[in-house]
């Protein structure tokens, strides 16, 4: 018996059972659909994080006061205060692992300029900021040590806060602004960076000297963190343990006392959101997966009926000629037939459901080429191993008492 | 009829024991004879004498407990499951009472079935092959009705049509007519004596007494032994006995 006859006599027994064979694919359709759609959206959240966090910044590490290991919150505000402009000090002098590192205040507050006002926040920094957090400046220039030494009210825009306050489209530079009634002069504008993938206006930013928002804005002697930029990717840790260090001797902390403040780097969270979108990933294919099996014990259970229904036919096939092993290949490859176009059906409905998730909720998907190889492989072993023991159950009938089966 | 020819199937004192419980049924206890080629046997007997399960051990079915069965020369006790799936493939023909064939298919294909074990046959061959024995079994204009548009008398022919098509050495018939009306028993018998005037060799079981007159040789068993077995030197013929009966109403 040749595999081509073999092939022609299981398709013509699922031709007789249309609907049937339907239904039973029907298992294996949303197993293999789910499995893609769901693996689609997992990885597409991955992708667009990791993506997110990495337009954050270049080796981006953040220190920020108070030990949000110890309670989750900040603690009382004696404990924000924590952290001088002489810790940043002692970073930028002595830190080998950081190559850029900058103090951070914000002040939030109120810009007008002429009849145009926008809500804003400022930024108090240094020029290092920049290259931490990958901005440019598009136009006009960055201010000087010199303007940070004197507390210069000069302030650089982002495109949203141009385009709200220069609604006729003049040349910003140079002109001259009031945030909370404090005029500064524009000396530049940033390079457009457009929203990141979470939606947020990453434009909507205004820079100034930290100096300037510390003095002038906050009235302050402390600042809201520090930004810094490790050397290179891998030294991410070396630069955390050496900013531990340094600020462990600024702050004057014994031996055995908790840190005062918290260190978060950009590696580190996309290692976290890594692993949570890993683990929906994992969480979702397991759900995938199961309707997957299930599929196959509805395969399973078919084919049960199907061997007991036509115990006649098996009987009389053998008794003119069948052998065991014939037997046995046309129930397997029925299963097969029926798991392998299910599973080809459930590929084409899983793409079109991630791109229908794409277009009507726009949520990032990515289609996995493995996730499609893999629900592939995963049906045809289905048909096999669940076909199997009907398969078997059927080639190991008696042919006399087949033949004589009501 | 043709005495000196080859001899096609030989038993010798073959037992066949079921086992049913703690009891053992001995179906067959001993059965010897051989039948040559060309012959036309009937065998007969009571109900539970054991024609069936004679039957099955001929068509390489079943296994005796004891003796030896030769077909065509080849000893099948000693055979594996395969090596008598071949032999029911290549040698044998079966005809069996409730016909067997596979529902919501044509005739042409059912013919062909047998030969699709066979792998080398081509599907051109094969076809060819199966429109061949339809005709001999008159179907020729019906290769393409299914089997549940068919009445009792046209399966049975083309169940017969299936036996024939592989070539066999010898066709085997369990009751092949006890389903039918007494008329188109007549009309299946009367192939079955065409086919042996072209030089068949058949094996005929049946309970009705009368048909012994058809056969060239009849077996009688009872209680799982031969009790008889007669040469019939006069041949009625089915054909002439299928004319003198009435023609349904029309
Ligand atoms: N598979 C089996 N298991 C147990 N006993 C069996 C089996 N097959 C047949 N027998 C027994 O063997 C004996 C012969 O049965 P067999 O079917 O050969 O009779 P038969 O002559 O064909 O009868 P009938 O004319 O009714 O078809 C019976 O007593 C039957 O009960
Ligand atoms: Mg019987």
């Amino acid at each position: 018996m040749n595999f081509f006859n073999l092939f022609k006599i299981a398709l013509k027994a699922l031709a007789n059972n249309k609907m049937r064979g339907f239904l039973t694919m029907l298992g294996i359709i949303i197993g293999v659909a789910s499995v893609i759609t769901m693996l689609a959206i997992g990885q597409g959240s991955k992708q667009s994080i990791k993506s997110q966090i990495s337009e954050m910044g270049s080796n981006m590490i953040m220190i920020f006061p108070g030990n949000m290991e110890r309670g989750g919150v900040r603690q009382s505000s004696d404990d924000q205060q924590t952290m001088k402009v002489s810790d940043y000090e002692a970073i930028r002098d002595d830190a080998k692992f950081v190559s850029y590192v900058s103090p951070q205040v914000s002040s939030s507050g109120q810009f007008i300029n002429g009849n145009n006002n926008y809500p804003s926040s400022v930024q108090g920094i240094t020029q290092d900021y920049l290259e931490i957090r990958k901005l440019k400046v598009a136009e006009g220039e960055i201010f000087t040590d010199e303007d940070i030494k004197t507390a210069a009210k000069v302030c650089i825009l982002g495109q949203t806060v141009v385009d709200n306050l220069f609604t006729n489209g003049e040349d910003p530079i140079g002109r001259v602004v009031r945030f909370n009634k404090i005029p500064f002069t524009v000396i530049g504008v940033l390079q457009e960076k457009g929203a990141n993938s979470m939606g947020q206006d990453q434009d909507d930013i205004v820079l100034a000297p930290y100096t300037t928002v510390m003095k002038r804005l906050l009235a302050i002697d402390y600042i809201q963190g520090l930004f810094c930029s490790a050397l290179d990717e891998d030294m991410s840790d070396e630069a955390q343990d050496e900013i531990t260090e340094i600020l462990r001797a600024q702050h004057k902390l014994k031996d055995g006392e908790e840190d005062n403040f918290t260190i978060r780097s950009q590696q580190e969270l996309s290692e976290m959101m890594n692993s949570t979108s890993d683990m929906m990933t994992i969480l979702l294919a397991c759900i995938a997966g199961i309707s997957l099996l299930v599929g196959g014990i509805g395969i399973m259970n078919i084919m049960y009926v199907s061997v007991t229904e036509r115990t006649r036919e098996i009987g009389l096939r053998m008794s003119i000629g069948a052998k065991g092993r014939d037997v046995l290949m046309q129930f397997l490859i029925e299963s097969v037939i029926i798991s392998v176009l299910g599973g080809i059906i459930g590929v084409i409905l899983g793409v079109v459901a991630s791109e229908l998730v794409k277009a009507i909720a726009h949520w990032p998907i990515s289609i996995q080429p493995y996730s499609v190889i893999l629900s592939f492989a995963v049906c045809t072993i289905t048909g096999v191993f669940f076909g199997w023991y009907p398969a078997k159950k059927a080639a190991n009938l008696d042919p006399i008492e087949a033949i004589r089966y009501e | 009829m043709l005495d000196n020819n080859k001899e096609i199937i030989k038993v010798d004192n073959i037992r066949r024991d079921f086992k049913v419980g703690d009891e053992v049924v001995h179906a067959l206890r001993g059965v010897s004879f051989a039948i040559h080629d060309g012959e036309f046997v009937t065998i007969m007997g009571t109900s539970g004498s054991g024609k069936s399960t004679l039957l099955n051990i001929l068509g390489c079915l079943d296994t005796p407990t004891a003796g030896e069965y030769y077909l065509d020369g080849l000893a099948v006790r000693k055979m594996s499951k395969n090596e008598r799936a071949w032999m029911r493939n290549r040698k044998i023909g079966f005809v069996f009472q409730n016909y067997n064939l596979l529902p919501k298919t044509t005739a042409l294909e059912n013919v062909e079935l047998p030969l699709l074990y066979n792998s080398k046959i081509s599907s051109k061959e094969r076809r060819e092959r199966a429109e061949k024995a339809l005709k001999a079994v008159e179907l020729g204009d019906r290769l393409y009705h299914k089997s549940n548009q068919m009445s009792g008398g046209q399966m049975q022919r083309v169940a017969i049509a299936r036996a024939l098509v592989n070539d066999p050495v010898i066709i085997l018939a369990d009751e092949a007519t006890g389903n039918l009306d007494t008329r188109t028993s007549f009309a299946i018998l009367t192939l079955f004596q065409e086919l042996h005037a072209r030089g068949r060799t058949i094996i005929f079981v049946t309970h009705n007494p009368d048909l012994a007159n058809y056969s060239s040789r009849n077996i009688v068993l009872r209680d799982g032994k031969v009790v008889s077995d007669t040469v019939n030197p006069n041949i009625q013929s089915a054909r002439a006995t299928y004319e003198t009966l009435p023609a349904p109403e029309e």
